[in-house]
């Protein structure tokens, strides 16, 4: 018989298909509808703005990967960096602010902590705020997306409607609810939006931010182009449902019991859907916080995390002085993570209550 | 629609695999012209030599005496002569002295004289048992007489047979459903008496329905009291932690055994051995083998004597249709990869797999994803472990219960980086124990 050349190594010797490159470009994928819609509402000039963010995120990989002799161009995480923080920028912003931010991402935020894996933030967050609050005025100013734009052009509707009713707040408005805040000042909302309005009794502009009629970043404005891709993401299992879930219900709770609060409308009064919608939440609880590398390792401590990010999330929305609520209160959990995943540790088969007790008298 | 029994945390879902060999009636292997009959066949002690070169041996004879509390007897499988004793080494690595028998051109046939058995007294069966060498057949090959003697202070509620068989690729105890049911079936009432259980459970996993029913069958037409449990398919359903989990809902604490539960667990092979000891008083020198995988010509589930060399096992199949990239004995999920084809096949061996190459994938530092944490059937954090291991902190890993680890592999099988994090547990396991 021919002595074919034989492998020995440890078991077991079947493998699941998935590998982390495939999981890279399956979230990058994932991200396509909002990325699509993006660059449609808001013009060409946002697909550059991708671009630079991409770019430059694999520019500085390459670099690195030169620099310690590794090649991690292929593994899809630093395309996916530079996606998000495209997707996370004004579409207006200056070409310079993608790629530092992505510079900062890849550089600060994940090489100098060892690279992929060894991360304490995430990456594209961190570019994010960075450039954020070292820019804060090109990255807040906005544009009207078309769909609005043709419906009622206004300056007003550059302002984001969370930003919008924000300063209105601020400002000492009391006792109105965003819409009719929004309202008020005679927001513009779509045709299409109003005419669901008229017919399901929801307000038009949680319509049109669930549908992606309002100024944002390019990536987080349509809660429904990344529902597609948060199901798909589900569907395939790449994440599960213990982050997502328990973020976006977390904030939605709060803001309902709570968020009436600030405008002095008293408890209960504010609202459930829209708060979930709005912003960059839909993003940030599907995307950003479910990055595997700076989110707990157990579904328990997955639970906790999206509950936390749940609570900051709604506290700086409406009691912070400023934006960013998402992505301060994923960033804060971050950095709780390594405490979560030593404290909140699976239950061992075997292990009840009533053993626990026991070995707890016999050391005793 | 009734709930499939199954046990609650972790498992994963590999493709079963069987369809190479699940058709195959169980062949019987034609005498080899060598056989390489190890020593150490089971956990535990090696057995001490009783012959030396030169000696001739009966079949059945008892070649090889128990050394210890848990340990056991080895049996020749063959009218022969031993020609030398030698050292080798096994697929698991395990090295230790072995007969290497040269078989007689005429042997004897098999006896057919019936025992009744429902006169003796469980310590006449359990010393049989003993006497006869029987072991685990699922892989781990604890010694029958060690699993089945039961202390005083215990009670045995259940006695579970495992006809799981959640390894991929393996179709030995699904043709010994199929084929030896009935016996089977009155060796898992002999072990019941010998242990003293109430109930009996057969746990079957669902993508043997054929089993179920012809099982189902048997116990109604015998009158037996035996309780047949279809399984969901989920590796390590077999697992006897997992498999009492989902058949008695009760679950073994660390460190501890199924009798600590009121459990004894044997695999359906055992029950068929240790009915051909005690009815038809025949040693355990042969065992059912599923040679298949991807690689082989002809896949076989083959009736072969115990030491039937690889090089054996493989010609009678047809040999590879194409060059294989793995030898595995065993599951693939937890078997031995190993490289000499002159290696001898035990009393646990279960499978021999000729496995294809696998897609190269480059290994990624972890991504903390937690597929491995949520497939851990023993709630394991896998990915810490790691670490630990490999950082060099064994007793903080063994504090972190790595010795809990069973190295069923799931957490390997899912990691999408490509770790070795089994490699590492049994590499940690070792040097931790070296340390202490």
């Amino acid at each position: 018989m021919n002595k074919p050349t034989l492998t020995v190594s440890s078991s077991p010797h079947l493998h699941a298909k998935t590998d982390t490159a495939s999981i890279m470009w399956i979230v990058s994928l994932a991200l396509a509808p909002a990325t699509l819609w993006g660059v449609y509402v808001f013009g060409l000039r946002s697909a550059l703005v991708l671009a630079v963010a991409i770019a430059s995120s694999l520019l500085c990989e390459f670099l690195l990967g030169k620099v310690s002799k590794e090649s991690t161009l292929w593994d899809g995480s630093a395309f996916l960096t530079g996606l998000l923080v495209g997707l996370n920028m004004s579409p207006s912003v200056p070409l310079f602010i993608p790629f530092l931010a992505s510079a900062f991402a890849i550089f600060v935020a994940k090489w100098v902590f060892g690279g992929l894996g060894a991360n304490w933030a995430n990456p594209a967050l961190a570019g994010r705020v960075f450039v954020f609050f070292s820019f804060t005025t090109p990255m807040s100013s906005y544009v009207t997306p078309k769909t609005l734009a043709s419906a009622m052009p206004d300056a007003l509707a550059s302002a984001t409607p969370l930003g919008f009713a924000k300063t209105a707040i601020a400002s000492g408005t009391l006792g109105m609810d965003a819409n009719a805040l929004l309202e008020g000042a005679s927001y513009p909302a779509t045709s299409f939006a109003q005419s669901i309005s008229s017919v399901t009794g929801f307000s038009a502009y949680s319509i049109d931010s669930f549908l992606g009629n309002v100024a944002g970043c390019i990536g987080e404005v349509s809660a429904l182009a990344l529902l597609i891709g948060g199901i798909f993401l589900l569907v395939s299992k790449i994440i599960t449902w213990h982050i997502p879930v328990t973020y976006l219900l977390s904030v939605g709770v709060f803001s309902w019991i709570f968020g009436g609060i600030p405008s002095a409308n008293g408890a209960f009064s504010g609202s459930f859907f829209p708060s979930m919608f709005s912003g960059g939440l839909m993003l940030g609880a599907l995307f950003m916080a479910t990055d595997y590398v700076t989110s707990p390792i157990s579904h328990k401590g997955q639970i906790v995390y999206g509950l936390g990010c749940g609570f900051f999330t709604f506290l700086f929305r409406y009691f912070g002085s400023m934006p960013e609520a998402v992505s301060v209160s994923i960033l804060l959990m971050n950095i709780l993570t390594p405490t979560i995943d030593r404290y909140i540790i699976p239950r061992k088969f075997g292990d009840t209550r009533e053993l626990r007790k026991k070995q707890k008298e016999a050391k005793v | 629609m009734q709930k499939v029994p199954t046990f609650s945390k972790g498992g994963v879902h590999p493709d079963d695999k069987k369809v190479f060999s699940r058709s195959q009636s169980i062949e019987r292997l034609p005498m080899p012209s060598e056989l390489i009959v190890a020593l150490s066949q089971h956990l535990g002690a090696p057995a001490k030599a009783l012959k030396a070169k030169g000696d001739t041996v009966l079949k059945g004879e008892k070649i090889g005496e128990s050394a210890g509390f848990i340990s056991s007897d080895v049996h020749s499988p063959v009218n022969g002569v031993i020609k030398e004793v030698r050292r080798v080494t096994l697929a698991n690595s395990v090295q230790c002295d072995a007969f290497v028998i040269v078989p007689d051109a005429e042997q004897p046939d098999q006896e057919s004289v019936k025992l009744d058995w429902k006169d003796q007294s469980s310590a006449d069966l359990l010393a049989k048992i003993k006497d006869l060498g029987i072991v685990g057949m699922g892989g781990a090959t604890f010694p029958a007489h060690v699993k089945f003697s039961v202390p005083r202070d215990k009670k045995v509620e259940a006695f579970v047979v495992n006809g799981v068989e959640c390894e991929p690729y393996l179709t030995a105890d699904y043709r010994i459903m199929l084929e030896k049911g009935e016996q089977a079936l009155e060796g898992a009432m002999i072990c019941a008496k010998i242990t003293g259980a109430r109930r009996i459970i057969v746990g079957i996993e669902m993508n043997k329905p054929d089993c179920i029913t012809h099982l189902q069958e048997i116990v109604k037409q015998k009158g037996y009291p035996i309780e047949i449990v279809g399984l969901k398919v989920k590796y390590p359903q077999g697992d006897e932690k997992q498999l009492l989990k989902a058949t008695i809902h009760r679950e073994i604490p660390s460190g501890k055994l199924p009798l600590d539960v009121g459990a004894v667990v044997a695999n359906i092979g055992t029950c068929n051995a240790i009915y051909e000891a005690i009815v038809l008083g025949k040693s355990l020198y042969e065992r059912v083998i599923s040679v298949t995988g991807e690689c082989i010509a002809n896949p076989k589930n083959i009736l072969a004597p115990v030491g039937t060399k690889v090089s054996d096992l493989l010609a009678f199949c047809g040999g590879f249709s194409s060059e294989p990239e793995k030898l595995v004995s065993g599951g693939p999920m937890m078997g031995f990869s190993f490289f000499d084809m002159e290696t001898p096949i035990t009393k646990g061996s279960s499978g021999l797999l000729a496995l294809p190459p696998q897609k190269k994938v480059r290994t990624t530092p972890c991504l903390n994803c937690g597929r491995c944490v949520a497939a851990c059937p023993i709630g394991l954090m896998p990915a810490k472990l790691y670490r630990l291991i490999d950082n060099g902190r064994y007793e903080e890993a063994m504090q972190t219960s790595l010795m809990d680890c069973k190295e069923c592999g799931c957490c390997s099988y899912v990691c999408p980086a490509h770790l070795p994090l089994v490699h590492t547990m049994k590499t940690g396991k070792k040097l931790g124990r070296k340390k202490k």
